[in-house]
């Protein structure tokens, strides 16, 4: 019997960090995607169908541009450029780009969805850009309440509730008094409710989670009571006319991208300034500073002169102002009407945009452009008539907003002292 | 890099005693304070209803320029005719009596799952969610076998048991590994949960033959819940429900693991310096939670016409729970007390409705107006003139989202 000799184990194992295990998980998602684009849209649709976008809305300057594509050879293509792109994540050279690539993947997986769901038939992306544009409003709205909230360390998760109850004040007061006066009231209403979430998380101390939740049940309570012993009584007071799409001079005649974002109504161009100045606001001006620094240490920043709960209440009722503005839209705009519940978790969405655009403004506008296309894909995907039933799209935007509360697309950082009174000494 | 860098001082937290653990579940807090305070929040709430019923009564509003003291005298009637219609129809016979109980039932099993949750230090509002997905598994099971009633009935609520349980699990698990807060996910499994059952309802699975729009088969009779009292709908589910309030007290205040669900609940970094794995106790209380929710909705398919699931089956209860578990402070004998009471609530409310014209929403004003009196008793000391005891200060259960 021999023995062999007694070697060592001198291999040292570094442990992957999270973001490196994170990196492997996703280049498996992404080698996935391509083997199911592979076999679902390439393999799975005869060769020789094309599939026709259309590229330009009825009003537009320029009509009938289309865009033909064959379905499979598309399908092919991404499939390889998603192996290529799910290689390059497993390497991990370029761990700071894994979400980029993410991005990519999953953009050029949503093209190749499409082509298959329309092939054979025409299909209209511009209308659905221009959607997904419009439907991210709310969702980009709630999500800038939330960091306005979160900035100086006050979580509001009563966006839902202050979008539905200035939803339904916009209604009520635009019909009596016309669309403008409707949203004022809206606005109004939203500052109001930003306040009381003030007064319990800053003055009583009430846990800002059960504040919310508060906000909200009360918001869902007396809207629909309102809804049913006031509006069903009163029909005229639910219809408070809307505020109509005009296209921007010039840019609107811009081809393609002209009809998409240069032909909204007030409230899209109001939130992308809004997007803006926040943004510059809150990165480059000193009320931003003393905002975040409320945010990331109180007592430091009570120290150096910042009144803490001013600042605090300023900000959560700036955001409460924001809501109102959003739930102004979702009344004043194309529905044009009130009913129960109809936010529909729109506010809780946003509170999941705010977190994927990573407490940013501009992140906010991007994060909810990502909701806002998930809605609109769903909803014209029912037009096309696919075989994947319509409930389990529904079901879409909710499962992105667990999945990015689950830190899945990458831990993102809250301010340090998000969610805690604030007590002098 | 240097050691030398100071640590940033932490945010002032004072997590060893997270009052509103104590506000919630009423530990160390003494039997006066416990019950009064959720007794003025009541009154509270009644006499702000009536506010409500009074200027929103649109036909009164209107005589009041006219004649102002005849449009007082309708204002005083309305509400008296509304708050009369509420105890009438909750406590005025028999009948209503019966229908108390029988509306009591599932709120007293999703008031449950809530206080489990409350207990543990996690807000599950998920109950609606776990409703939907229980009470599914039991339907399925409730149609799909023909088995005697004494097996049939046991082996849906274990459907609903499982089926509830496995999906409370999911924020549970999302909360212990990726630390997503269980407000969120909760309240987006709740609307995954309700398209689920819509397409479930459309699957030939589920659907009723011959029908187009979500609604299922009916269950066996062998499934569905005997009732008590010929002629009335009380069934046997209130009687589930006492065995469960007394399951839970047991399970809270007698076992090993509902000693460590309060220990965790109580402090988070304690327990995990007692040895406790608080990642593996956020998973069970969840699925504990979601499997009283999963009877709450088994209670709901196969406990009253038409035996059948349709959409949104669940209503409201899940979110009157929450209100409700408040009310009761978390504690089994309070959650059934204010089951009781929500459940003559909503028996009423359905009466204040048909008689007296007043949505039955009221009843979620009322109850949101409980919750937050409840979550800030500083306000009803304030209105009521009570002194604050010392201990009263500062509350945190949410930290940010985990990130």
């Amino acid at each position: 019997m021999t023995t062999q000799p007694a070697t060592v184990d001198t291999t040292v194992t570094i442990r992957a960090t999270p973001e490196d295990r994170r990196a492997t998980g996703i280049g498996v998602v992404l080698v996935l995607l391509a083997a199911f684009v592979l076999w679902a849209f390439g393999l799975g649709v005869d060769s020789g169908v094309r599939s026709t976008f259309n590229l330009s809305l009825p009003g537009d300057r320029f009509q009938g541009l289309t865009w033909i594509v064959n379905a499979q050879w598309l399908a092919f293509v991404v499939a390889v450029i998603l192996a290529f792109l799910g290689g390059w994540v497993l390497r991990r050279t370029h761990i700071k780009w894994t979400n980029m690539l993410l991005a990519i993947g999953l953009a050029l997986f949503s093209l190749t969805f499409l082509t298959w769901a329309a092939a054979d038939k025409s299909f209209n992306l511009a209308g659905m850009l221009q959607s997904t544009v419009i439907l991210s409003v709310p969702v980009t709205l709630g999500a800038l309440t939330g960091l306005m909230c979160e900035r100086v360390a006050v979580i509001n998760i009563a966006i839902e509730g202050q979008l539905l109850t200035a939803a339904f004040v916009g209604t009520i007061v635009g019909s009596a008094w016309g669309i403008w006066a409707g949203l004022l009231a809206a606005v109004l209403t939203g500052a109001i409710l930003g306040a009381a979430l003030a007064v319990l998380a800053i003055r009583f101390l009430v846990d800002q989670i059960i504040a919310g939740v508060v906000i909200n049940i009360f918001a869902l309570g007396l809207t629909s009571f309102l809804a049913r012993r006031v509006l069903s009584e009163a029909q005229d007071l639910n219809s408070p006319g809307r505020f109509g799409s005009f296209k921007i001079p010039l840019l609107g005649d811009i081809p393609v991208v002209g009809s998409i974002l240069f032909n909204h109504n007030m409230f899209v161009y109001a939130t992308f300034v809004l997007v803006i100045l926040l943004h510059f606001g809150l990165f480059y001006t000193r009320w931003g500073l003393r905002s975040r620094s409320v945010g990331e240490h109180p007592r430091a920043a009570d120290t150096v002169g910042i009144n803490v709960f001013r600042t605090r209440y300023r900000n959560v009722i700036l955001g409460g102002l924001i809501a109102g503005f959003g739930g102004g839209f979702l009344t004043l705009t194309q529905v044009s009407r009130f009913e129960e519940n109809l936010t529909a978790g729109i506010g809780f969405i946003g509170l999941a945009a705010m977190i994927f655009g990573r407490w940013m403004p501009l992140g906010a506008l991007g994060a909810g452009l990502v909701f806002g296309f998930a809605r609109a894909l769903q909803q014209k995907l029912g037009i096309l008539g696919t075989p994947i039933p319509s409930e389990l799209l529904s079901m879409t935007p909710y499962l992105v907003t667990i999945i990015v509360v689950a830190g899945v697309v990458g831990r993102s950082r809250p301010p340090a002292a998000d969610g805690q009174p604030y007590v002098k000494d | 890099m240097s050691n030398e860098v100071p640590k940033p001082e932490e945010p002032v937290t004072d997590r060893q005693q997270p009052d509103w653990y104590r506000r919630i579940t009423g530990v160390g807090t003494s039997i006066g304070q416990a019950i009064v305070i959720p007794l003025l929040a009541l009154v509270t709430a009644l006499i702000v209803g009536a506010i409500i019923i009074a200027v929103t009564d649109i036909d009164t509003l209107r005589v009041w320029g006219d004649d102002a003291s005849e449009a007082f005298r309708l204002t005083i009637t309305g509400i008296g005719k509304a708050y009369k219609a509420l105890f009438v129809g909750s406590l005025g016979s028999v009948r209503a009596i019966t229908e108390t109980l029988f509306a009591a039932t599932p709120l007293i099993f999703a008031g449950l799952a809530v206080a489990v949750g409350f207990q543990a230090g996690l807000f599950n509002i998920g109950v609606n969610g776990q409703m939907h997905i229980g009470g599914m598994a039991a339907l399925w099971v409730g149609f799909s076998v023909a088995l005697p009633a004494i097996i049939h009935i046991p082996l849906a609520l274990l459907a609903a048991v499982v089926a509830g349980a496995l999906w409370g699990a999911i924020a549970g698990f999302l909360k212990a590994r990726t630390g997503a807060h269980e407000v969120i996910t909760t309240i987006m499994l709740n609307f995954i949960a309700l398209f689920l059952v819509d397409y479930m309802l459309k699957t030939s699975l589920f659907q009723e033959p011959g029908r187009n729009d979500p609604i299922s088969q009916q269950a066996e009779p062998s499934a569905q819940f005997p009732t008590l009292l010929g002629g009335y709908r009380l069934q046997i589910g209130i009687l589930l429900a006492l065995a469960a309030v007394w399951l839970v007290w047991w399970l809270m205040y007698r076992s090993t693991i509902g000693f460590e669900f309060r220990a965790v609940g109580f402090n988070p970094d304690g327990g995990r310096y007692a040895g406790i794995n608080v990642a593996w106790i956020y998973v069970s209380v969840m699925a504990v939670s979601g499997a009283l929710g999963g009877i709450a909705g088994a209670n709901q398919t196969l406990g009253l016409e038409p035996y059948r699931g349709i959409t949104n089956f669940a209503g409201t209860i899940g979110f009157d729970a929450i209100a409700l578990a408040l009310l009761g402070r978390s504690h089994p004998g309070g959650v059934l007390l204010a089951g009781l009471l929500f459940g003559g609530l909503r028996a009423g409310g359905r009466e204040m409705q048909g008689a007296a014209g007043v949505p039955i929403d009221l009843v979620l004003v009322l109850q949101a107006l409980v919750i937050v009196l409840i979550a800030a008793p500083e306000l009803v000391r304030r209105i009521y003139r009570i002194k604050t005891p010392e201990q009263e200060l500062g509350t945190t259960i949410s930290t940010g989202w985990g990130g």
